[in-house]
């Protein structure tokens, strides 16, 4: 098997995993709404104070974004699980490790982007402006991908799991800890004068390794599924 | 002699049922003594007072609560590499036990933590760790009892303890360095023990009972779950009983 033909199923999985989120438009837009309302929410509950506001701010939108994420991963397989699609993937000779790969990298161009992109605005409902804002942003665009990575590993070994939705809650809210303690914590470092490029280099770590691990475990997982 | 018999559930299961009062019964006596020397013979502190006893509960607790989840994965991944079914009922016998000792950890941490830190909860970093260890055992179990078909339930689970077990160190020092309150390691390999020698010997101790307890408790329920997904009869006992009702013949 030759790169060219790996690289055009990988763009082949990705082109349609796109073409299925913009045929059903509001399921990626449900995710955003979802953390907009979230974090919306949060002034109501802990008062307009912009002392203190500032202070949750980082936190509470890193938390958003995850609990965002979270509610996305049943998208990811399945729909692919159900019609059969995914045995076709685990059936073809390129490698289903490098095909996950791709289908997750959809899951976050759907469901990640727009958290990050959207993100300066719920900054600046939290008062975050500068660079702590730009660190949000920068934090969010690390951390995002990596949530997609270890969250697809929960996804596929829920799949076709009775309660999968809370049971994959429940597997992967642990592990997504360290990504929240190094994003909230770039843009509180950075808030507090000390800069977030620490925090920012751990997020970059975190996704290098997840990218070279998450894969594995996820192909290993959807075999385990379809057997 | 030939051990690889043992994998065989059927083989193994006598092979526990003989084991089990030995470890047993090592685990209670040196729990009995680990105790007295803890609550008796060792001083009291000079800054905590007496509340530092709980210790001798809590770090051998503590350390079983990782050092089995670390077990726990290892056996995953034999049963994933070997295909052996065994491994994998080692592995689902272990987790709860894993669990306790967690739970048991985190309370006599809180326990310890009111007298001393005047809190029965902090945000420390080993706290949260273990706290998260606690979740990611619930996440083994929670994932075993949600599918049915034992051979998938077998696998995923694997599958999830062995990424948690790449991921308990990174949530360690992701804790650490983010917020640490909890008195640094009192025993270190590299540069011994700060604290008095009976105080070591009665952890150590206590630590040796828990893991000779952890053991009898984990044959005793991997030979449950071996009668259970098998739905066979208790074998040795069973077969007693036959071959006792033939020799009367």
């Amino acid at each position: 098997m030759n790169r060219s033909s790996m690289w055009e199923a990988v763009s082949g999985v990705v082109k349609r995993d796109l073409l299925l989120a913009m045929r059903r438009r509001s399921d990626a837009a449900m995710s955003v709404f979802f953390l907009v309302i979230v974090a919306s929410l949060f002034p109501l509950g802990v008062g307009p104070e912009p002392a203190v506001l500032k202070t949750i701010g980082p936190g509470v939108l890193w938390v958003a974004a995850l609990l965002a994420c979270l509610l996305s991963l049943s998208r990811v397989f399945t729909a692919d699980y159900v019609d059969g699609a995914l045995e076709q993937m685990v059936l073809v000779p390129q490698p289903l490790a490098v095909l996950v790969a791709g289908k997750v990298f959809a899951h976050w161009l759907i469901s990640g982007l727009p958290v990050v992109l959207l993100s300066p605005l719920l900054g600046l409902q939290f008062g975050l402006d500068g660079e702590p804002l730009g660190v949000l942003v920068l934090s969010l665009l690390l951390g995002t991908p990596t949530l997609s990575m270890i969250g697809a590993i929960g996804a596929a070994l829920v799949l076709g799991v009775r309660g999968s939705g809370l049971l994959v809650a429940l597997l992967v809210l642990p592990l997504y800890v360290p990504v929240l303690i190094f994003g909230a914590g770039a843009v509180t470092g950075s808030m507090a004068g000390v800069g977030g490029e620490a925090n920012l280099s751990l997020l970059g770590a975190s996704l290098v390794l997840s990218l070279f691990l998450a894969p594995w475990a996820t192909a290993a997982a959807i075999r385990i599924a379809l057997e | 002699m030939n051990w690889s018999k043992y994998s065989a559930p059927q083989a193994f299961y006598p092979l526990a049922g003989r084991l089990i009062p030995w470890f047993a019964v090592v685990a209670v006596a040196l729990m009995g003594v680990g105790l007295y020397m803890g609550f008796f013979v060792a001083p009291t502190d000079f800054q905590q007072g007496e509340s530092y006893r709980i210790i001798f509960v809590h770090v051998p607790a503590a350390w079983m609560s990782m050092f089995l989840y670390v077990v726990m994965a290892i056996w995953a991944g034999v049963g994933m590499g070997l295909n052996a079914r065994l491994s994998f009922m080692m592995a689902q016998a272990i987790a709860p036990t894993g669990a306790m000792f967690t739970f048991l950890a985190l309370l006599t941490g809180a326990m310890w933590g009111k007298p001393t830190w005047g809190a029965w909860w902090v945000w420390d970093a080993r706290l949260t760790s273990e706290l998260i260890l606690l979740f990611q055992y619930a996440g083994v179990m929670l994932l075993r009892t949600s599918i049915d078909d034992m051979r998938r339930a077998d696998r995923s689970s694997a599958v999830f303890s062995l990424v948690g077990v790449v991921n308990v160190p990174i949530i360690y020092f992701s804790v650490q360095w983010w917020n640490t309150l909890h008195q640094g390691a009192s025993v270190s390999m590299s540069t011994g023990s700060k604290m008095a020698a009976t105080m070591l010997m009665a952890m150590l101790i206590m630590t040796v009972a828990f893991w000779l307890y952890s053991i009898a408790v984990i044959l005793a329920r991997v030979r449950c779950i071996v009668v259970e997904r098998d739905s066979l009869p208790v074998w040795d006992e069973k077969l007693a009983v036959i071959q006792e009702a033939v020799e009367a013949r």
